[in-house]
């Protein structure tokens, strides 16, 4: 395998005396998708932010493509190419959604006009065509999500940093975005996601990792992972994996 | 360029008024409420697009009718070339609280008070500080002509301000429309998401600061001419703080026109409560804070936003179908 885009090596971050991410490392490589799964509040987010800017990691190195971007500003970082949505959605409400879009897009679009042609391509791709000219205010939680990734897409990125856009969306609502994201990984965009939904997990992701109380405890593909005992008591607490081989193991 | 028409329009009808209004009570109402505008543009870029509600633009102000006044007086410096420079003293002290502020991660209240502070500190050293005359203040020598900028009629001051008031109509318009503008709006609504998508919100912010500073010291340099007199109280003063928030805030937080017809509805009623009420003290301050609280109660977002949805009732009622806020708004 080449060398990964993204590398997170032994990151570590302390709030005061709470260790939210100890010392865990991962990789996504180009054109994969990429998930990061773990019980609530393992540090998955935290992780994110640390990865996207937003937050200093207290040691460790994330690199991408093979440069060491640790500490950098957001907007750098998106300048770079690493765009991220956030677990809950941030639209601009005083904006319509063209609108919302159009700020990513200017990016790397000077002029009003090449960028709103773009913000209104990417808005028709994740299915927001009709909903354009209306008040991000007025969007569904699955449109806002939508809105949150068409936002990040609008920057161009290189590597796409989902934080849980499928949270609280219906079974029917996450059987629609689920191909938007297939398809923006067969247009190269590196995917790296945290997500619970895990039947979308399975389908979407090629190598997960697992994090939990900030340590990453398993790594592997989707099926590698679910049957790992570990992960199993990371979820359900100590000694549940063996309570599940006896009843339903044989 | 289309979209220039309606500020070009207003413009023209202002630029007539003097032709057919030659009372110089009515004039001098009219120059100040432009100063006034004036300055209030100035906020309402940092305020009314970025969302940085600044309490201090006095500090703004004053230091460019300090500037324009000690040049001229202490130095002897063209008054043109007063006013110039005092315009950039002001983009200048933008340019050093944006960074001291912004950088440090001062945001709403917080940012309010530190600028509200920054003005009073101002305020205090000019009330002592002999290169400003202290507490007697700075007196401009009258002295008519176009080279000292002094005139007799109150028609060339009028066409002066309002021209000012033309150029950061249009400023403000070609913000609104360009990729700074977006930002600066992205930062208002929400400064994380603007940072996941790639916009340096301490620059923008700080660039904001620049162009609003320099606005409203615009307006400090034109009192300074006008009035030819500066004192601590009037350029650092917190009147003009309020009014500078108080004219977009009632006109139209964050649109092109809002200060404007906030400055003129204000002053109006200012005036007519002076006439009903015989010059009574802190009247307008009352009539100010009940406007104030009018305006927030029926139209939050100001007399222009308030119009605008009046005039979606309106057409709805007769039965068109009302254009939506976001084709309105790319037409």
């Amino acid at each position: 395998m080449a060398e990964p885009l993204l590398a997170v090596e032994r990151v570590t971050c302390r709030f005061g005396g709470l260790l939210a991410v100890d010392a865990a490392s991962l990789t996504a490589s180009e054109g994969h998708i990429t998930a990061l799964i773990g019980p609530n509040g393992a540090g998955k987010t935290t992780l994110f932010s640390i990865i996207s800017g937003f937050i200093k990691a207290s040691g460790g190195a994330v690199r991408y493509a093979g440069e060491d971007i640790t500490g950098e500003p957001p907007h750098r970082l998106a300048r770079r190419g690493i765009a991220r949505t956030f677990q809950i959605v941030q639209p601009f409400v005083g904006l319509s959604v063209r609108e919302n879009i159009l700020v990513g897009a200017h990016l790397h679009h000077r002029t009003r006009s090449a960028a709103l042609a773009v913000a209104d391509q990417i808005g028709h791709d994740v299915g927001l065509g009709e909903y354009l000219s209306r008040s991000a205010d007025t969007l569904t939680v699955a449109g806002r999500k939508r809105l949150e990734l068409a936002r990040a897409l609008a920057t161009r990125p290189k590597v796409l940093l989902l934080d849980e856009v499928l949270a609280g969306l219906n079974p029917s609502e996450v059987r629609d975005i689920v191909p938007v994201i297939r398809d923006l990984c067969r247009r190269g965009i590196t995917i790296l996601m945290i997500e619970h939904v895990m039947q979308a997990v399975m389908s979407l992701a090629e190598h997960v990792f697992v994090l939990a109380e900030g340590r990453m405890i398993a790594q592997g593909s989707p099926a590698q992972v679910v049957a790992d005992p570990v992960v199993v008591e990371a979820y359900l607490g100590r000694g549940a994996a063996a309570k599940l081989g006896t009843s339903y193991g044989r | 360029m289309k979209a220039l028409i309606p500020t070009a329009a207003v413009l023209a009808v202002l630029a007539a008024v003097p032709l057919v209004v030659h009372s110089n009570v009515t004039l001098n109402f009219l120059v100040v409420a432009l100063m006034i505008a004036l300055a209030g543009q100035g906020w309402n870029i940092l305020g009314g697009y970025g969302g940085q509600y600044s309490f201090g633009h006095a500090a703004f102000f004053g230091t460019g009718a300090y500037v324009t006044a000690i040049l001229q007086v202490r130095y002897g410096i063209n008054a043109w070339i007063g006013f110039a420079a005092g315009i950039a003293a002001g983009a200048a002290l933008g340019a050093v609280l944006g960074a001291l502020t912004f950088r440090s991660g001062l945001r709403g209240s917080y940012f309010a008070l530190v600028t509200l502070a920054f003005a009073e500190v101002l305020r205090i050293i000019a009330s002592v500080a002999p290169v400003t005359g202290a507490g007697v203040g700075t007196l401009i020598r009258l002295d008519l002509g176009i080279r000292n900028l002094q005139f007799q009629s109150r028609a060339a001051f009028y066409w002066i301000i309002l021209a000012l008031v033309g150029v950061s109509l249009v400023t403000a318009q070609l913000i609104e429309r360009s990729r700074f503008g977006i930002w600066l709006i992205a930062v208002r609504e929400n400064e994380d998401a603007a940072k996941a998508l790639g916009v340096n919100v301490n620059g923008v912010k700080l660039a904001a600061m620049v162009i609003s500073a320099a606005i409203t010291a615009a307006a400090g340099c034109f009192y300074a001419q006008y009035f030819l007199f500066v004192d601590s109280g009037i350029a650092y003063g917190t009147w003009i703080s309020i009014q500078a928030l108080l004219t977009p805030i009632i006109g139209g937080v964050g649109t092109v026109f809002g200060p404007l017809l906030g400055a003129l509805v204000v002053k109006s009623l200012g005036e007519a409560a002076k006439l009903l009420t015989g010059d009574a003290p802190g009247l307008d301050l009352i009539i100010y804070g009940a406007v104030l609280v009018l305006v927030i109660w029926f139209t939050p977002r100001g007399l222009i936003g308030g119009l605008t949805q009046a005039r979606k009732v309106l057409m709805r009622r007769s039965g068109r179908a009302a254009p939506s806020a976001g084709e309105a708004r790319d037409g």
